[in-house]
């Protein structure tokens, strides 16, 4: 009996990370198809640049087609970069769907918005599909796998993004990072915050 | 028959009840309100905007109950600012709040509130100036009151009927099922029993 006490006691606890995320992935329309990878350590990655640094250009393939590069916005507008970790992930899932009823908060701040994950372009669809219509290019840095969260400091050790914001403004400069843990949503009101900063 | 085996059915038994109640008890996690029960005890703070406090009827201050509400029937809507379902019903829910609003024999009886699961207060405020919602949006930033009822997904639909003498009981607790202003409100209106009382 003590093997099945064991099974028991394992699979007890398994359950209770099986259903301890839920509260994360609230929307009904992602229904039962997010993957709980359960509590993950909140950073795992080390900055390679600092507020100050003039952003590291690259260029990226878009979901809606063509590709898109951080220096095409040079003198023209504020760049908010939102890595999120994975795409059918709780938090990230939760996370754009917000900054997409924002549009105007990141137009008043001449800002616009570019998403990036490491999923390949084809997951990036059908997973931004379930968000309705999205205003911000999404991007894939699938391949090389993560290299720009890489040359940004934020690629955790099993190959997915932190959860950050950079904000970038016209000439290039980093004026922000929130290196956010990675199970929880950030604050609207910080990146807010920020972008007023460098709307002013 | 070997005793171990026979204790097999035992282990799994345990097995099963262990994987239904050991979240609960860990953490400790409540089901969602069902039809007949009373609302766990859950705090809402009292809205600052003046007008939300004279809509729901409380008093100026920290903390409310839903039985507080002055009204027969409350309607509470569970959503979140980041989900798209919310945000695409957000029309629909402000006009069944306008058809309640509109006819004279409901507007005293029926109310409406929205709690926004894991949104803070600015969160809501976006929400609530984005869809320009009308009735009061209560943030539940820290997922409190979203734990005490189920940790339900959004949006999520309450129904409670509050009686004369200040008891209450959900008639209604259901996910998504929102198919516009007028059904919804046939409906709560028959399940509540307002509809046999016009």
């Amino acid at each position: 009996m003590k093997k099945h006490g064991n099974l028991i006691l394992t699979l007890g606890v398994i359950s209770v990370f099986l259903w301890s995320a839920t509260a994360f992935c609230l929307s009904d329309v992602f229904k039962n198809n997010i993957y709980n990878p359960g509590l993950l350590k909140p950073t795992d990655s080390v900055l390679k640049v600092k507020v100050g640094d003039i952003a590291p250009d690259f260029s990226l393939p878009s979901v809606s087609g063509g590709r898109i590069s951080l220096s095409q916005y040079r003198g023209k507008k504020n760049v908010v970069l939102s890595f999120v970790p994975a795409a059918w992930t709780p938090v990230c899932s939760d996370q754009w769907p917000g900054y997409n009823i924002v549009k105007d908060i990141f137009d008043r701040n001449d800002a616009i918005l570019l998403g990036i994950t490491v999923d390949n372009i084809p997951t990036l669809f059908a997973w931004t599909n379930q968000m309705g219509t999205l205003w911000f290019p999404v991007l894939s840095d699938f391949w090389p796998h993560g290299a720009v969260a890489d040359r940004f400091g934020v690629l955790r050790s099993d190959g997915v993004s932190e959860r950050t914001l950079f904000l970038i403004d016209k000439k290039g400069i980093i004026q922000y990072i929130g290196v956010n843990d990675i199970n929880k949503r950030p604050r609207l009101e910080i990146l807010v915050k920020e972008l007023e900063r460098l709307g002013r | 028959m070997n005793n171990n085996v026979k204790k097999i059915p035992i282990a799994l038994a345990i097995l099963a009840i262990s994987l239904v109640l050991l979240p609960s008890l860990a953490f400790g996690r409540n089901l969602p309100p069902v039809k007949g029960a009373v609302l766990p005890e859950i705090n809402l703070p009292v809205p600052e905007n003046a007008a939300h406090r004279n809509y729901l009827g409380v008093e100026s201050g920290t903390f409310f109950k839903v039985p507080q509400i002055k009204a027969r029937v409350v309607i509470i809507e569970i959503f979140s600012m980041y989900c798209p379902y919310c945000q695409k019903e957000a029309p629909e829910i402000n006009r069944l709040y306008n058809l309640i609003e509109g006819d004279p024999d409901l507007k005293d009886k029926i109310k409406l509130i929205g709690i926004g699961a894991g949104n803070s207060s600015f969160e809501v405020g976006v929400f609530e100036k984005k869809y320009n919602v009308p009735f009061p949006l209560i943030p539940d930033e820290d997922f409190s009151i979203h734990k005490c009822i189920g940790e339900v997904r959004t949006p999520y639909f309450l129904g409670v009927k509050i009686n004369d003498d200040g008891k209450h009981q959900v008639f209604y607790s259901k996910l998504g099922g929102f198919k516009g202003a007028e059904p919804f409100l046939d409906l709560m209106l028959k399940l509540s029993g307002l509809k046999g009382e016009e």
